[in-house]
């Protein structure tokens, strides 16, 4: 079987992100794979140990020195491709969607391609959907269980994490999933891994390299910007006892109408 | 059917999500400023109370799809219904609510339709006879204005972030039935089996979260069980206690219950309750933090929060940064009375 998971690099969950001049900066704030992304890659190795196989990471965006591309290969994944061209500097879901199918169309006989829920950079989650529908395939998303999947019959049976509840869902393959973090925990790179994903040329594909029509770019970002300041002035409570504390909490929060 | 904004209205195996009418209220407000009307789009099986219902809320025209394929929501058949009604309407814009049904179909519709797509929009204006929205990136460390140069330009708000609009049970509209696009054998998914979530309010649409951190199982004062030996174990057991009175004080305000990640990762309580950078990001009225230091990734999930309450036995815990009251104690001591307060004074 053959898996496609597509990562991206973000800057790490714990960074402190500010726009300094216009400029989106983030210190010295390591860039890591994207934090949902590790579930697909997990779900996606699990798999190929089942059934035998390969998983291939793809990543869009970026240089060679791809630090998604390389923990994936750390982690296990058989193969690691980045495609970036600067004629697709500022790509939007559009064509993001777009580039990431024909990449899948190129690798050929893919029998799910993974993804994660959504960047936590640009939070606009809509990724596995969009290239689910250029490709044709089903989209499965926020599955937390994968229970069968089988290349041989053609077949998928996943379990959803909803806000509602649980569903369990069969699909025709090929298919796309995205996995959240109920999944379980991604692994941790083997020495051998990191050893492995340091020598790896990771092979470049651009433009030219994919076959068929791209659209242009639909949404613009004029401007970003820091959030409003919290301007708060924190009121301490105090009290001879947590009852007496706890009397003016309830006074005062039933004051500000929030209840 | 010619208006030039059109919404989408979710619901779940026939409830509608609150949110849903939020849009409604977004989407009048633009009608107005450009000066057409609104049309709502209903899918499902036996949801034509819902299109009543939409008629209350504002909309103007509502577009009924009643069909056996479209009982449970499944991507593939609600977004080719979607782009077909939509586009040949000549919406010029889709307004969904940012849930995980609304933010598919709508990144699934802007393929159909060729056009862009914002998400988890949270401000909404009209420019030049364009929209300008803003939307959080980076889990709200950072906003964003974001346009989508052609049509229909397709947006999911985020709940909670729009007015709910007034309900006229008086008020009715055109409605319009429409036909299924596909049928059971194009349909490449099946929903075999289906459990709801135990009880409890909804985080994202919740006024009001009472959350718990690792905070909670810092009490060596209780003595687990003599059946409870590991030490994981008694950690484990002392957070449920903590989590217990978090889950008392929650229901007696009627709130929902959330956790850092901190906690959710020593598994004292499950993911669905994260709130947090890769966790669910929430804009209660009232939301109180107990034992919760305040990382920089728990703040970008709640820090729009109308009022934030913390209690924290550290005070120099970055959490009293974001609050308006502050408690320095420990939330074994200030939970329960708390509760038992509010009990008091809410006639609970």
């Amino acid at each position: 079987m053959k898996i496609v998971v597509c990562v991206k690099e973000v800057p790490d969950t714990a960074a402190t992100v500010v726009v300094e001049d216009g400029q989106v900066t983030w210190g010295e704030a390591p860039i890591v794979m994207n934090p949902w992304d590790e579930y697909a890659v997990e779900a996606a190795l699990q798999q190929a140990e089942k059934h035998g196989g390969d998983v291939i990471a793809i990543s869009f965006g970026g240089s060679s020195s791809n630090d998604a591309l390389k923990h994936a290969l750390a982690m296990g994944c058989s193969e690691a491709i980045l495609i970036s061209d600067e004629a697709l500097a500022g790509a939007d879901s559009l064509v993001t969607s777009h580039v990431l199918a024909a990449a899948i169309r190129k690798i050929a006989d893919v029998d799910a391609a993974f993804f994660g829920k959504q960047a936590i950079d640009g939070d606009v989650g809509v990724t596995a959907a969009q290239t689910a529908r250029v490709l044709g395939w089903p989209a499965l998303t926020l599955v937390s269980e994968i229970s069968d999947l089988d290349p041989g019959s053609g077949n998928v049976k996943v379990t959803r994490s909803m806000e509602e509840g649980k569903q369990v869902v069969e699909s025709k393959l090929p298919a796309t999933l995205n996995l959240v973090k109920d999944f379980g925990e991604p692994r941790y790179p083997s020495f051998m891994g990191i050893r492995k994903a340091a020598k790896a040329e990771i092979p470049m594909w651009s433009l030219s390299d994919l076959d068929g029509e791209l659209p242009a770019s639909s949404v613009e970002w004029p401007e970003i910007m820091n959030p409003p300041t919290r301007e708060v002035v924190c009121e301490f409570i105090e009290g001879d006892t947590p009852e007496a504390v706890v009397e003016q909490l309830v006074d005062k929060l039933l004051a500000e109408k929030v209840l | 059917m010619s208006n030039k904004i059109w919404v989408y209205i979710d619901h779940f195996k026939g409830e509608p999500l609150p949110a849903s009418w939020e849009v409604i209220g977004a989407a009048k407000a633009l009608a107005g400023e450009i000066g057409t009307e609104v049309t709502a789009m209903v899918f499902g099986q036996g949801v034509e109370s819902i299109a009543e219902t939409a008629f209350h809320y504002g909309a103007d025209e509502v577009v009924l799809v009643d069909d056996p394929t479209l009982e449970d929501y499944r991507s593939d058949p609600y977004a080719s219904l979607l782009s077909k009604v939509a586009g040949e309407g000549g919406a010029e814009v889709i307004l969904f609510p940012t849930s995980t049904r609304g933010r598919e179909l709508a990144a699934m519709a802007a393929i159909d339709l060729k056009t862009g797509v914002l998400t988890d929009v949270t401000g909404l204006e009209v420019k030049d006879g364009r929209l300008s929205a803003t939307r959080p990136v980076y889990a709200g460390k950072l906003l964003s204005t974001v346009v989508c140069n052609t049509d229909p330009q397709i947006v999911t708000l985020r709940g909670r972030a729009f007015p709910k609009p007034a309900l006229d049970e008086g008020r009715s509209g055109t409605l319009t039935k429409a036909d299924a696009v596909l049928s059971e054998d194009d349909i490449a998914t099946k929903i075999v089996e289906y459990s709801q979530t135990e009880g409890g309010v909804s985080l994202v649409d919740a006024g009001a979260i009472v959350s718990g951190g690792r905070g909670v199982s810092n009490n060596p004062g209780l003595t687990p069980p003599d059946d409870v030996s590991d030490e994981k174990e008694q950690e484990i057991w002392r957070a449920q206690q903590g989590f217990k009175l978090v889950t008392d004080l929650a229901a007696v305000l009627g709130a929902a219950v959330g956790a850092s990640r901190a906690a959710v990762d020593a598994g004292y309580i499950p993911y669905s309750n994260q709130v947090g950078q890769t966790g669910k990001v929430v804009s209660p009225d009232l939301y109180i933090a107990a034992g919760i230091s305040g990382a920089i990734q728990h703040q970008a999930g709640m820090r729009t929060s109308k009022v934030i309450v913390a209690i924290n036995k550290d005070p120099d815990a970055p959490i009293f940064k974001l609050a308006r009251f502050g408690i320095v104690g420990d939330l074994f001591d200030i939970l329960p009375p708390l509760t038992e307060a509010f009990k008091g004074k809410l006639g609970k």
